[in-house]
């Protein structure tokens, strides 16, 4: 026999943090849930031609009208019927005079035509028509009549889609090409990140400064700079490539790789920074070998890091269009596929299918991920000492050429697209010219264009770094409220799933609507910034959240039997001890807000217009070397951002995390 | 006390500029026309500002329809005739004759009466022939589409994807018209068996050409006379069956709260000295007797452009795209 639970009483404490953790769960729901629902919930509209709908009466040569027929019965009349299958999609146009066997355009045969009810639409040429009034026409004007499709809810849309191979196909790509990109950057980022924290090395500062390199540039740019490199007849080193086309599935491999690889250094090196002396002392004292110990010690502890770079990666390529539609080739996937639906067929439906069929990995990956977090342990207690690495000629040697062979690389590619922008014409002059940097002609409004983005980047960390750190801090650190967390930890994962594509026709959907409380924010900066701050919100979420796992909870029991309220312990201790880890989510947010396009291309208005679309607009309308200037514009932007960052953090770490030293 | 100032301020604005119109145009122009359209019009009409949103023909024209319930734009100044045609199906756009509309071309202005559209200026399709390239490949010019499917061309030719590329879809409706149905998919196969790669944008296969990535880039004249402009050592050639075109149109979006701007502003989008703008760019314009040569558009463009039949390429388009993608995408990359 089970007596009654339980239930431990709420305390004033318990009350403010779930009402915190309801206003940024109701942020995520109303930037987030509701767009997607009313997008998504389009993929289960489906359209079929309602031949009861319409009537027809056909004349006879002297014009004398017959019985009247629904289209439909003439469509039964030859045995089989002439269109078998009426579904169709949301352009879908029928033409009408096929179900009569004895037209001819020529014959002085008249048509009345109609349709039923009000809702029966029909074309005759361009021009739209529909009730029931009777319309009278000759053969020649009856052969320009087409039908338009009704909707109604249902599942043809899946049906149509896994039974055509074009799409289907791109299901097995994109697998194929997130996981051999993960694990690539996964591997190169985790001996990146282990190099920078657990060795004696020089150049480190560098190399972080380079290892985040990829970040500040638009997507669109190593795409620019691997084609001029690899492309079969003209690149500079197209000899390495042995006869393979850099267009397709290896050009994007090496481009995902690279602009993943920061992703995945960003988390890794969270995860890894945080450590304690005392475990590698316990393992050193144990007289266990290096190797044991970095089996042992090393990888449980950044284990839930691991992990989350790997889920970040995997989505990040599975959700690019970009990088893909400039050198893919005619290698199809995912996010292409929903490329060419909305933006070349304008057929929202079939795009969210789509997106639904690339939620799918996201989803199992986001059950491995719920299965893990039950498993990771504090790291840093209440009792840790700070790791600090000992000199090892050999090894720090060894890391050193390995840090460098990975940094040449990216540098390398930076640099061919500042080489880009310089040169008159690739590959026939090459002569160096200033005249690319001439903006006053760019796409969308010169330079006021980049005054925006660079505003939209200030409001999106400020605002965004807010939100996301004190939403993790509530969903780690509340107690109890299981089902809340959950539902707050699933919508925060979210984002990283879905094409920023997807997002901007959702937002234009839900925030377009007229009878929407918020649509108010349609068309100006704000709604840039809350598409901007969670389009982003995974990563962040993941960055706070892996710092937030490694502070022991024993932090929260001692403040609370010293009966201090929970934002005295966030200040004093929560906030300072993440510091390092706040900074980095504002940085992050702040670079992703000068690149992004894919959401904000849908979003922007005339007083909104943004660098980065310029830049894809620019290379779009063939002027690449414009687009390459104005593209190392937001890089170096970024890595003046970024420098200042460092020297800021740099500042206000020495002074709050003095304890990390002290131990 | 700061917010009655405040106020009276912006009493006082609205009181100066009450005469003064914002309308919000949508367009797919290239950037560098835009500000001169916007000048232009202006030393005509000070009194109403152009809000440009501008971008590509296809993020433009998913823009529109996903803002149909609530309209944002109040005019759509530089859109595919294609893309109008769509919305006017869905009763999108606001029929209106503008002043001025009985001198245009009657192909330059849509069939309707009122007409929902007017044209501006043709967009025609051509090839970019890479003479460098081709030479060193021994890879001939074409002069004709059928050349195309001559093996000699096979991995030279690129194409855009007509399922991404408005500009592809145009080249693929304009060869079933040329050949005919069944021609025209013959055509395709041959033409299918020699293409290297499709694009996802139109003018990609014209800029590929001029960088060398291939001898064969089947795009538009515009682009090819842009690079050439820039140097690159390209020929843009007609091909002798004739060439698909679309143009770019002007429309006043249904629903529109500045019914009258938005007609002053279509009024001079059709006027003499706006096709003489349009003239700048592009070598066939609406207004007939208007246009110049323009430096670099090859010569017989006008008499290449085939008599299109844009109600048969918007009424089909659906079932053209989905045969499309059955016979060349699902192949694309067998490997």
């Amino acid at each position: 026999m089970r007596g009654p639970l339980v239930k431990p009483k709420l305390g004033r404490d318990d009350w403010a943090q779930r009402s915190f953790m309801l206003v940024i769960g109701l942020y995520l729901i109303v930037a987030l849930a509701l767009p997607l629902y009313v997008m998504l919930s389009k993929a289960f509209t489906i359209y079929h031609f309602d031949l009861r709908q319409y009537e027809v009466q056909v004349s006879d040569e002297s014009g004398n009208f017959g019985e009247t027929l629904t289209l439909s019965s003439h469509n039964m009349r030859p045995s089989p019927s002439v269109v078998e299958d009426l579904s169709t999609n949301t352009n879908g146009r029928l033409g009408i005079a096929q179900f009569f066997p004895d037209f001819s355009f020529r014959s002085p045969v008249n048509y009345r035509f109609r349709g039923v009810t009000p809702s029966a639409v029909y074309l005759i040429g361009s021009e739209r028509n529909s009730g029931p009034d009777w319309v009278e026409l000759d053969s020649n004007t009856f052969r320009r009549v087409v039908l338009r499709p009704v909707s109604e809810r249902g599942l043809t849309n899946f049906k149509t889609y896994f039974s055509t191979p074009a799409l289907f196909q791109s299901v097995q790509n994109s697998l194929l090409i997130a996981v051999i990109v993960t694990v690539i950057t996964v591997s190169l980022a985790f001996w990146f990140a282990y190099a920078l924290a657990r060795s004696k090395m020089h150049l480190k500062g560098v190399f972080r400064m380079v290892a985040m390199m990829p970040i500040l540039v638009p997507s669109l740019l190593p795409g620019i700079a691997l084609l001029y490199l690899f492309s079969p007849r003209q690149g500079m080193l197209k000899a390495l490539m042995f006869g393979h086309d850099i267009n397709g599935p290896i050009g994007i491999v090496i481009g995902s790789v690279f602009f993943t690889f920061p992703h995945a250094m960003i988390i890794i090196s969270t995860a890894l920074s945080i450590s304690d002396a005392r475990l590698f002392e316990a393992s050193e004292s144990l007289k266990a070998s290096r190797w044991r110990t970095f089996w042992t010690v090393t990888i449980p502890g950044a284990r839930y890091g691991l992990f989350s770079a790997a889920f970040v990666v995997f989505n990040l390529v599975i959700t690019d269009f970009g990088l893909p539609k400039v050198i893919g080739g005619n290698f199809n996937m995912l996010a292409v596929d929903i490329y060419k639906q909305v933006i070349g067929q304008q057929n929202f439906e079939m795009g969210a299918v789509v997106s639904i069929v690339l939620l799918v990995p996201a989803l199992l990956a986001f059950g491995i991920d719920r299965r893990m977090q039950k498993k990771q342990v504090a790291l840093l207690t209440s009792r840790s000492v700070v790791f600090e690495p000992k000199p090892n000629k050999p090894m720090d040697w060894f890391f050193f050429g390995y840090a460098s062979f990975v940094a040449i690389f990216i540098v390398g590619i930076i640099a061919v697209c500042q080489f880009a922008a310089l040169i008159k014409q690739w590959p026939y002059n090459l002569s160096l010219s200033l005249k690319n940097y001439d903006f006053s002609r760019m796409d969308g409004g010169g330079w006021g264009s980049y005054t925006n983005s660079l505003l939209l980047a200030i409001l999106t960390a400020i605002i965004g770094t807010v939100v996301v750190f004190l939403g993790a801090y509530m969903v780690e650190k509340t107690k109890g409220f299981e089902k809340g967390r959950a539902i707050f930890q699933g919508l925060a994962m979210l984002p990283m799933a879905i094409p920023g594509m997807v997002l901007g026709i959702a937002y234009i959907f839900y925030f377009n609507n007229p009878s929407n409380p918020l649509n108010f924010i349609y068309g100006t900066m704000i709604i840039l910034v809350v598409s901007t701050v969670t389009h982003f919100y995974t990563v962040s979420h993941l960055t706070a959240v892996t710092a937030l796992k490694q502070m022991d909870t024993e932090f929260e029991s001692v403040s609370q039997s010293l009966k201090q309220p929970f934002y005295k312990l966030f200040w004093r201790v929560t906030v300072p001890v993440s510091l390092p880890a706040i900074l980095n989510i504002s940085i992050y947010l702040f670079v992703n807000a000068m690149t992004t396009v894919s959401a904000v291309v849908f979003l922007y208005s005339t007083d909104t217009a943004l660098a980065s679309v310029a830049v894809l607009n620019m290379n779009d309308a063939g002027d690449i070397a414009p687009a390459a200037a104005m593209g190392m514009m937001i890089f170096y932007t970024n890595a003046g951002a970024r420098i200042l960052h460092a020297l800021l953090s740099k500042g206000i770490l020495a002074r709050s995390n003095a304890w990390r030293k002290s131990g | 006390m700061k917010r009655i100032a405040l106020a009276s301020v912006l009493a006082l604005g609205v009181a100066a500029q009450a005469m003064a119109v914002d309308l919000t145009v949508y367009t797919a122009v290239e950037a560098e026309d835009l500000t001169r359209y916007a000048e232009a019009f202006n030393e005509d009409h000070p009194d109403i500002t152009i809000n440009w949103v501008r971008d590509s023909t296809g993020v433009i024209t998913a823009k529109l329809l996903a803002e149909r319930n609530n309209p944002q734009a109040d005019v759509i100044w530089g859109l595919a005739a294609t893309s109008l045609l769509l919305m006017k199906a869905e009763d999108m756009l606001e029929p209106y004759a503008p002043a001025g509309v009985e001198y245009l071309d009657p192909k330059f202005v849509d069939s309707s009466t009122p007409p929902a559209w007017t044209g501006m200026d043709a967009w025609v399709a051509a090839i970019c022939y890479n003479t460098v390239e081709g030479e060193a490949n021994g890879v001939p010019a074409p002069t004709s589409w059928a050349d195309l499917t001559d093996p000699v061309y096979a991995g030279h030719i690129i194409m855009p994807n007509p399922n991404s590329s408005g500009t592809g879809f145009l080249d693929v409706s304009s060869w079933l018209q040329i050949f005919g149905e069944d021609g025209g998919w013959e055509f395709m196969d041959g033409l299918h068996a020699n293409i290297s790669r499709y694009t996802h944008s139109g003018s990609a296969p014209c800029k590929l050409a001029a960088a060398g990535e291939t001898t064969v880039g089947v795009s538009f004249a515009f682009r090819g006379a842009k690079s050439k402009a820039a140097g690159a050592p390209i020929e843009i050639i007609v091909p002798t069956e004739g060439v698909g075109w679309d143009m770019e149109a002007t429309a006043i979006v249904a629903g529109t709260a500045n019914l009258e701007a938005a007609q002053t502003l279509v009024d001079w989008t059709v006027t003499r000295k706006a096709n003489e703008l349009y003239n700048q760019g592009y070598a066939v314009v609406a207004y007939p007797g208007v246009a110049q040569p323009v430096e670099y558009f090859p010569e017989g463009l006008v008499d290449a452009m085939i008599d299109n039949d844009f109600e048969f390429a918007a009424n089909n388009r659906g079932a053209i795209l989905a045969e499309w993608a059955s016979r060349y995408d699902g192949k694309s990359d067998p490997k």
